[in-house]
Parts: C-alpha cells; sequence; structure tokens
C-alpha cells in the first residue's frame, strides 16, 4: 500500500515543443481510486505510463510511498498494469500469464502455483488456467489481464482504459466488479480513461485533464456540482452542460429574452478584457418548463425529443440564436431534461428557467470559474 | 464441378512436378547399359551400385558434408544477425535507423553477378578465398537483406505494449526477446530459414567461382565432375541428385505448417 504523488512532472516528447503532460501536481491518498480522464491526446496514457516507468520523466519528480521512483525501472517500482488491449502473452497459457511476473522474480513454484490459483478463483478464471489467451472470450482476458496485476501484489495498480474493447454491456458489468475488487484489495490504483461515466462511476477521486494542463481533481460530486472551468463543466456529465456565452448589462446575464440575474461577488470577478460578457452553464436538469411568457424564462424551438423511461430530453435552440451560442458539448443544441409524462412535439415552442443556483458562471476570455 | 476442375488441375500440376523426381529416383537404382538401352525404364533389378560409387568413389561424402556445414552455419548466422537488425529497426522511430533499414533492404535489388568480382578480390585479400568459412560469410551476407525485411515487417505486427508488460513484469531486454517475442516470430523464422536454405543449399554459382579446391565443394559443383566431355556416368548422377535433393524434401516435410502460419500471419486474429 502507497501514496503516489506527481510533483511537477513533465514529460516532453522528442521532437514536439508542447509538453505531452505539463507540470503535473498530484497526491493520491493511499488506498485510492484515481480516475485519470480527458479527451484522446490530452495526456493521461502518457502520466500513467511516467508513474510506471514507461515513459521518461523531463521535469519534476514522481514518488510512490516516500520513494522517488523518477528514475527507476519499472520493474522496481512495485505496480502492476493492465493495457488496453491486455498485452497478454499469446503462447502462455492463461497461469503462465500471470505467474511470468513471479517466475522472472524467482519466486518458488508452489508459491507462484498457490498465488495464482487465488487470483484466478477472486476472478473466476480457475477452469481456464490452462487454457491459452485465444482460447477465451474478449471479457475473460480482462480478467486475465486483471489477475497478472493481482498476482503480483503490487502497492499501485495501474490502468488504461481496462474496458475500452468490451461490448457495452459487459463493460457496464465489469466496472462494477473492478470498483469492488479495488475496494476489498484496498490497493493504490490509478485509472485512465475517456469515458467520463466510468470516471464518475468508479473513481474516488477524478483528475480531469486537457492539452497535457491538470484541469481539476476532485470527489465525482465536487466535479458535477462544482467545475473549475469551462472544460470540465462541458466535459464530466451526460447529457453535457449547455454553455454560452452571453452579455452582462446592470448585474443580469441577457440569455434570450431571460434575465439571469449574477451576483456581485461574481460580477466582480469579470475584467476589462471580457468586454461585459460571461460564459453561462447549466446542466439539462436545472431546467424548469414553465407556461410561455412567465418572467425570466427564455424559449426554446424543440428539434428532437429523447425518451429514456425514466427521463426525456428536449433537444432544441434557444429560439433567436442563429449562430449557435448555447450548446451542450458537440451537440450543436440545446439539452432540457422534462417530464417523461408531458413531451413536447417536434417543432413546438417550449418555456424554460434556470433553476436558482443552478447555474456555473465563467470568465468568458480566460474560462475559469468566476466565484 | 468447379472444385473438380480446379483438382484436376492442381493435380496434373503435381504429375508434371513430380514426374521428373520419380525418374530419378528410379533412374539412380538402374546401370548405365540399362540406362543407354532404355532411358524411361523402370527398376528392373534395383542395385545400389551408383549410391556407392558416388558417396565413395565421386567424393560425395565431402561434397555434403560441406554443403550441410556451408548451408546450416551461414543460414544460422544470417538468421540470428537479422533477428536482432530487424527487432531493433522494427522497433526504433529514429529516421537514422529508417536509412539503415533501406540500406539493408536494397541489397534485395542487387544481382549477384555484379558482386562476384568485389567479392573474389575481397575474400582473396583476407585470405578466404578457396576456403568453406568465407562461402559461410559470403552466404550469411547475402541473405540478410531477405531476412531483415521478412522479419521486421512481421515483428512490427506485433503489439508493442507486449515489451512494455514485460517491462513492468521485470523482464530484462534479452529476457524479453528470448521468452515474449522468439516464440511469437518462429513462424517468421521458420519462413526465413526455408527461403535461404533452399537456394543457398542449391547455389551453384558462388562456389564454382569462389572454391578452387575440390576438397571444399559443396553438392551442386560436385555434380558437375560427372559430366565428362566425352562420357558421363548417368547412374552416378542420378544418385548424386538425389542425394542432393534428399534433404530439401525433409526439410519441407518438416517445416511446411510453420510456413504456411508464417506467410499468412496476420490474415484476421
Amino acid at each position: 500500500m502507497a501514496t503516489v504523488t506527481f510533483d511537477h512532472a513533465t514529460r516532453v516528447y522528442p521532437g514536439t515543443e508542447r509538453p505531452a503532460v505539463d507540470q503535473l501536481n498530484l497526491e493520491i491518498e493511499d488506498g485510492e481510486f484515481l480516475v485519470l480522464v480527458g479527451p484522446s491526446g490530452c495526456g493521461k496514457s502518457t502520466s500513467l505510463r511516467m508513474l510506471a516507468g514507461l515513459e521518461d520523466v523531463n521535469g519534476g519528480h514522481i514518488f510512490i510511498g516516500d520513494r522517488d521512483v523518477t528514475d527507476v525501472q519499472p520493474k522496481d517500482r512495485d505496480i502492476a498494469m493492465v493495457f488496453q488491449n491486455y498485452a497478454l502473452y499469446p503462447h502462455m497459457s492463461v497461469a503462465d500469464n500471470m505467474g511470468f511476473a513471479l517466475k522472472i522474480a524467482g519466486t518458488p513454484k508452489a508459491e507462484i502455483r498457490q498465488r495464482v490459483e487465488e487470483a484466478a478463483k477472486i476472478l473466476d478464471l480457475t477452469e481456464y488456467l490452462d487454457r491459452k489467451p485465444k482460447a477465451l472470450s474478449g471479457g475473460q482476458r480482462q480478467r486475465v489481464a486483471m489477475g497478472r496485476a493481482i498476482v503480483r501484489q503490487p502497492q499501485v495498480f495501474l490502468m488504461d482504459e481496462p474496458l475500452s474493447n468490451l461490448d457495452a454491456k459487459l463493460r457496464v458489468q465489469t466496472r462494477t466488479q473492478i470498483a469492488s475488487l479495488q475496494r476489498r484489495l484496498g490497493v493504490t490504483t490509478v485509472y485512465v480513461t475517456h469515458d467520463q461515466t466510468e470516471a464518475l462511476t468508479m473513481g474516488d477521486r477524478i483528475a480531469v485533464l486537457n492539452h497535457g494542463v491538470l484541469q481539476q481533481v476532485g470527489t465525482p460530486r465536487e466535479m458535477y456540482d462544482r467545475p473549475n472551468n469551462v472544460f470540465v463543466a462541458g466535459f464530466i456529465g451526460s447529457p453535457a452542460m449547455n454553455i454560452g456565452t452571453f452579455d452582462v448589462k446592470e448585474g443580469v446575464v441577457k440569455v434570450g429574452s431571460a434575465d439571469v440575474p449574477l451576483e456581485r461577488s461574481i460580477a466582480s470577478g469579470m475584467t476589462d478584457a471580457d468586454s461585459g460578457k460571461v460564459t453561462l452553464g447549466f446542466r439539462p436538469e436545472a431546467l424548469d418548463v414553465v407556461p410561455v411568457g412567465t418572467p425570466g424564462s427564455f424559449d426554446v424551438e424543440v428539434n428532437l425529443v429523447e425518451e429514456l423511461g425514466s427521463d426525456a430530453f428536449v433537444y432544441g435552440t434557444l429560439k433567436g440564436d442563429t449562430d449557435l451560442n448555447l450548446t451542450a458539448g458537440e451537440t450543436n443544441q440545446l439539452i432540457v431534461r422534462i417530464d417523461p409524462r408531458s413531451v413536447p412535439d417536434k417543432g413546438d415552442v417550449i418555456a424554460v428557467s434556470i433553476q436558482a443556483g443552478h447555474s456555473h458562471v465563467f470568465s468568458a476570455t480566460t474560462g475559469e470559474r468566476l466565484g | 464441378m468447379k472444385r473438380a476442375a480446379v483438382h484436376v488441375v492442381l493435380w496434373g500440376y503435381a504429375a508434371v512436378a513430380l514426374l521428373p523426381l520419380l525418374i530419378m529416383v528410379w533412374n539412380s537404382f538402374r546401370s548405365d547399359q540399362e540406362l543407354v538401352a532404355e532411358p524411361l525404364g523402370l527398376p528392373v533389378s534395383p542395385s545400389f551400385d551408383a549410391y556407392q560409387e558416388a558417396w565413395v568413389e565421386a567424393s560425395f561424402s565431402t561434397y555434403f558434408l560441406n554443403s550441410v556445414l556451408v548451408t546450416t552455419a551461414s543460414v544460422v548466422l544470417s538468421t540470428a544477425v537479422s533477428l536482432l537488425a530487424a527487432y531493433a529497426l522494427a522497433r526504433s522511430r529514429s529516421r537514422l535507423m529508417g536509412v539503415i533499414e533501406q540500406v539493408f533492404v536494397s541489397g534485395l535489388m542487387m544481382p549477384v553477378f555484379l558482386m562476384i568480382v568485389p567479392i573474389f578480390y575481397l575474400l582473396d585479400r583476407v585470405g578466404l578465398a578457396s576456403t568453406r568459412t568465407g562461402l559461410i560469410l559470403v552466404y550469411a551476407a547475402v541473405s540478410i537483406p531477405f531476412s531483415v525485411f521478412v522479419l521486421s515487417t512481421f515483428l512490427r505486427q506485433l503489439p508493442v505494449e507486449l515489451e512494455d508488460a514485460a517491462r513492468i513484469d521485470g523482464a530484462g531486454p534479452l529476457r524479453t526477446f528470448w521468452s515474449v517475442l522468439l516464440p511469437l516470430v518462429r513462424p517468421a523464422v521458420a519462413t526465413v530459414v526455408v527461403f535461404r536454405f533452399v537456394p543457398i543449399w542449391n547455389d551453384f554459382f558462388y562456389p564454382l567461382i569462389l572454391v578452387r579446391d575440390r576438397a571444399q565443394y559443396t553438392l551442386p559443383v560436385g555434380l558437375t565432375t560427372f559430366f565428362g566431355e566425352y562420357q558421363t556416368s548417368w547412374s552416378t548422377l542420378f544418385a548424386g541428385l538425389v542425394i542432393a535433393t534428399l534433404p530439401l524434401v525433409l526439410l519441407f516435410l518438416v517445416a511446411t505448417r510453420q510456413i504456411v502460419a508464417g506467410l499468412t500471419a496476420g490474415m484476421g486474429r
């Protein structure tokens, strides 16, 4: 068991200007399940590989426990890694795959056998120990990859998108299995994914990266309720948060026909560079459908209604918003969660108002949270 | 119907390919007189005299040994060197290594007949002309382009994560190579070995030019000693041919499965 600390850890790939990971500072507690999440190319996998020792650290330090492992060989770091494509040795049986590290370390055969069998029991692999990886299903291979990590009883587990090769149903199932297994073993785990749902459901804490820079670290709740900047706001949450940039006049934000009051403490955070604009974000569920014409509401033209049974989502456009300023994620549309028992038709106009205290205000220039 | 047609074509081809081999084997059991009287007859009273003559009197035992030694040594040497080179080339991202790989592969385009004179002078200067060592080195060198080409292509298909995983599991570079990569490239190695073994075993040109001493002859050059200006000992020649062919047949029987695996590698996972 150990803590993991990134101290200004930086990685610059040869021949590139911009660091792949830029001055990463992150402290992971003993036994914690930390999820590194971000879009592809954000540096999350590089960070993990730096911790694994597969990638050089060009600046800063990495500690496991109190030990500076920055220049330590992977095998001496007391870590185990699960790869995205599992990287099982195709010519070895499941048992040999799981015991390979112990064999190299010179562990006595009887002990290897015992530890492999224990891990196989935990993962329901006992009857497959003599098979080759080729003869296993995707889910079983994934479990062998997990088993290979468990057998080593390391101080830290590293997982690099271990679920991305599974189909949707199995992914959800395995997600909970991994999370509960980690809780049971209590081993510090760093988990990389691009899927924010995985991050929210599995992690004790989440660290969001973008362009090699750490954006925010926090519990899933904190990340969802109080994103530090526009990027985190747009990345965490599904469906995504509605975000748009609006004029501020006399202390209110003009969203279509609606005036959204802006707290004085927030307004004071605006600078001249913002030229009287703020970026406003609100989640689909932070909107109430109200009768058309209600003061403080704005109109939404309905393009599509998505019914999920428990919920229904309206995909629409803010009335008069021709250049699509107010959108959620990549959809180019505004999303409103509505009561699934009274859904509007396509082409209808509905009025919605933002629930008090459920809007997020960001600087229009820097994207940082105001207030 | 279509299947039957394909079978007819294939069996026809097999017959055309096998018939000369059969005639060679039959005739090696017949005497010169029988051969002159009836060139394509069956061995009525089979005798091994021709083999004895070829093996003992025509010193085929020496040639055979030379061939085995030269071929095996050069194939082992070139495959070992090529494997290591191919691994480095497949895994390096540096531009210099790219250029080096092109130099290796450009050797594929070099006709041997252009190289023979410089090679002869080179060997002569270092005192290796007309030695088996010289022949081994030359064969190993000319094998490397093909072997590097095939092996590096194959090694590139192996996921890098396997090596990462081995590194984390605590395996050093040699251990990784030996325990993880080598078992996976076995089909490619088998392909390279067979595809180099056959032409080297059969090669007539290099030993003809580079070897002057009869005691160093390999089988193909040794066979020419049966062709006289005025008379040729046909039955001994056939026996010699059988001796020269047998190892290749054995090699193919042993390695066919591996070769097929090597040639079809990467087709589906």
